[in-house]
């Protein structure tokens, strides 16, 4: 084994090991915490493999943005410490749950797996490629996603705001 | 790279870590003091106080280590060591000379900002784990702060790295002319501005309002924990000032760049610190709305218009 087989192991166990201590654990706060340690291990991952920017955007979008995010939701409503019970489902959701898992990870596998074949390779791929397929080659699929989470935002605020601008006609008629 | 130069760059790493944030928690005591005609930080040692910060460490070293009964120990146990250990990887990427940074990495630019990012967990850990409503409020508020001010930064930061057409620290230093001072000055002003508040330092310090919320989300820390929340928060200082002094000052561009360019990128560094402690000792605190206006309402939109000022002199070859 090379010391990149070895970091790739590591950081791969990581992501593994935290996604599944996010989805198992009790505490909701830290299934919050465990997905940055998966979100991490992610990251690490893709920096073994040599794509650094997308590693790095990883990092400073995911956790810096969307589990703070998460956890500012998560203060503001009802974040108990220990256990939550109140949250707890049925062994039949839980059992539904794990085979659904299962089936995504197997269907995954059964695509990647015949495309490796056991070594790490490290393939640097430079920010400028990374801008020219962006921009270049997938820029209708990227810009239509951007107009989805935009579309998304505004239905958010229209449902969030609804109530209250029909309240705020009231009160002026 | 040998492992002897890994061994060496490490250490140096650690030096500058340990060093740099108390020389500026020294020199906010001494600045305050002036400002404020404060006497207590000028007695311990005799000399313009020089022993306050020894005696503070002493302090913090004998008392006792305690953690709340109903709080969650390991989150609390964790959280300074997440606040504090970000900062030691962005502060080894930042280059303070021709060729002199403790790690060289192409992305260098987004590693520092994604570090100073997970920095800022260990604070909402802290107010969340502590069972305290008043660190939760605190953490509340930090959080809230947090998502508003990341945005400013980045695209104050995109915006030099377009000028320079890098994402390496040391590139953009080297790209770097006169001519970004007046250019970039939107945007500089606007990384300040968001650097401030990210550090949750005075005039944005909502969060660790000490007259509602006691210590905000540091409430329940003792003794050493405590302290290392004070270190990340002066290493925070550190790095944000290097970056600025790095990405808008022009680093180690100055007169006798060849021999003493480290210098010029430290001396930078240290003017913007200073700003930012004199920002501390001339605002009073900022409301939470005035706090979330000013980021939404004048920083991102200030910071997108530097954006496009940097575009159309990217295009146009200025």
């Amino acid at each position: 084994m090379t010391a990149l087989d070895t970091a790739f192991a590591a950081s791969a166990v990581l992501a593994v090991v935290g996604g599944l201590f996010a989805v198992t654990t009790r505490h909701v706060v830290h299934a919050a915490l465990w997905l940055v340690v998966a979100l991490l291990g992610v990251a690490a991952s893709l920096l073994v493999l040599g794509a650094e920017l997308v590693a790095l955007v990883l990092v400073l979008v995911y956790v810096g943005a969307v589990v703070v995010l998460v956890l500012f939701a998560l203060m503001l409503t009802r974040a108990p410490i220990g256990p939550d019970r109140a949250h707890a489902v049925g062994p039949w959701r839980a059992v539904g749950a794990a085979l659904l898992g299962l089936a995504t990870a197997g269907l995954l596998a059964s695509v990647l797996l015949p495309l490796a074949d056991g070594t790490v390779r490290r393939s640097d791929v430079t920010t400028t490629q990374v801008a020219g397929q962006l921009f270049g080659t997938w820029v209708w699929p990227f810009e239509l996603l951007s107009l989805l989470l935009l579309a998304a935002l505004v239905g958010g605020l229209a449902v969030a705001r609804g109530g209250s601008a029909e309240a705020g006609r009231e009160v002026a008629s | 790279m040998t492992l002897l130069e890994v061994v060496l760059r490490a250490v140096a790493a650690l030096a500058a870590f340990l060093v740099l944030p108390l020389l500026v928690g020294q020199a906010e005591h001494k600045v305050m003091a002036h400002m404020q005609g404060r006497l207590g930080p000028m007695y311990a040692g005799g000399f313009h106080g020089w022993a306050q910060l020894v005696a503070d460490g002493v302090k913090f070293v004998q008392k006792e280590d305690i953690v709340p009964a109903a709080a969650d120990r390991w989150v609390f146990r964790l959280a300074p060591a997440v606040a504090l250990v970000p900062y030691l990887v962005a502060l080894a990427t930042i280059p303070v000379h021709p060729g002199v940074a403790a790690v060289e990495v192409p992305g260098s630019v987004l590693l520092v900002l994604a570090a100073t990012s997970v920095g800022a967990l260990g604070t909402l850990m802290a107010g969340w784990s502590s069972a305290n409503k008043y660190s939760l409020i605190g953490g509340l508020r930090a959080a809230a702060q947090l998502v508003s001010y990341e945005l400013p930064v980045v695209l104050a930061v995109a915006s030099v790295a377009l000028a320079g057409g890098s994402l390496s620290l040391a590139g953009l230093v080297e790209a770097w002319s006169p001519w970004w001072l007046l250019w970039q000055l939107p945007g500089a002003f606007v990384f300040l501005v968001a650097a401030v508040a990210e550090l949750q330092r005075p005039p944005f310090d909502m969060p660790v309002a000490d007259a509602e919320l006691v210590m905000g989300a540091w409430t329940e820390y003792t003794g050493l924990r405590f302290a290392f929340f004070l270190l990340a928060e002066y290493a925070g200082i550190v790095v944000m000032s290097l970056l600025f002094a790095v990405l808008w000052l022009g680093g180690w561009h100055g007169p006798f760049s060849d021999g003493v360019g480290w210098l010029w990128t430290l001396l930078k560094g240290f003017v913007v610190a200073f700003v930012v402690i004199w920002v501390r000792v001339a605002w009073p605190r900022l409301r939470e709305d005035q706090l979330q206006r000013i980021a939404w309402l004048w920083l991102v939109p200030l910071a997108l218009g530097q954006l496009v000022l940097t575009g159309v002199g990217v295009v146009a070859g200025w």
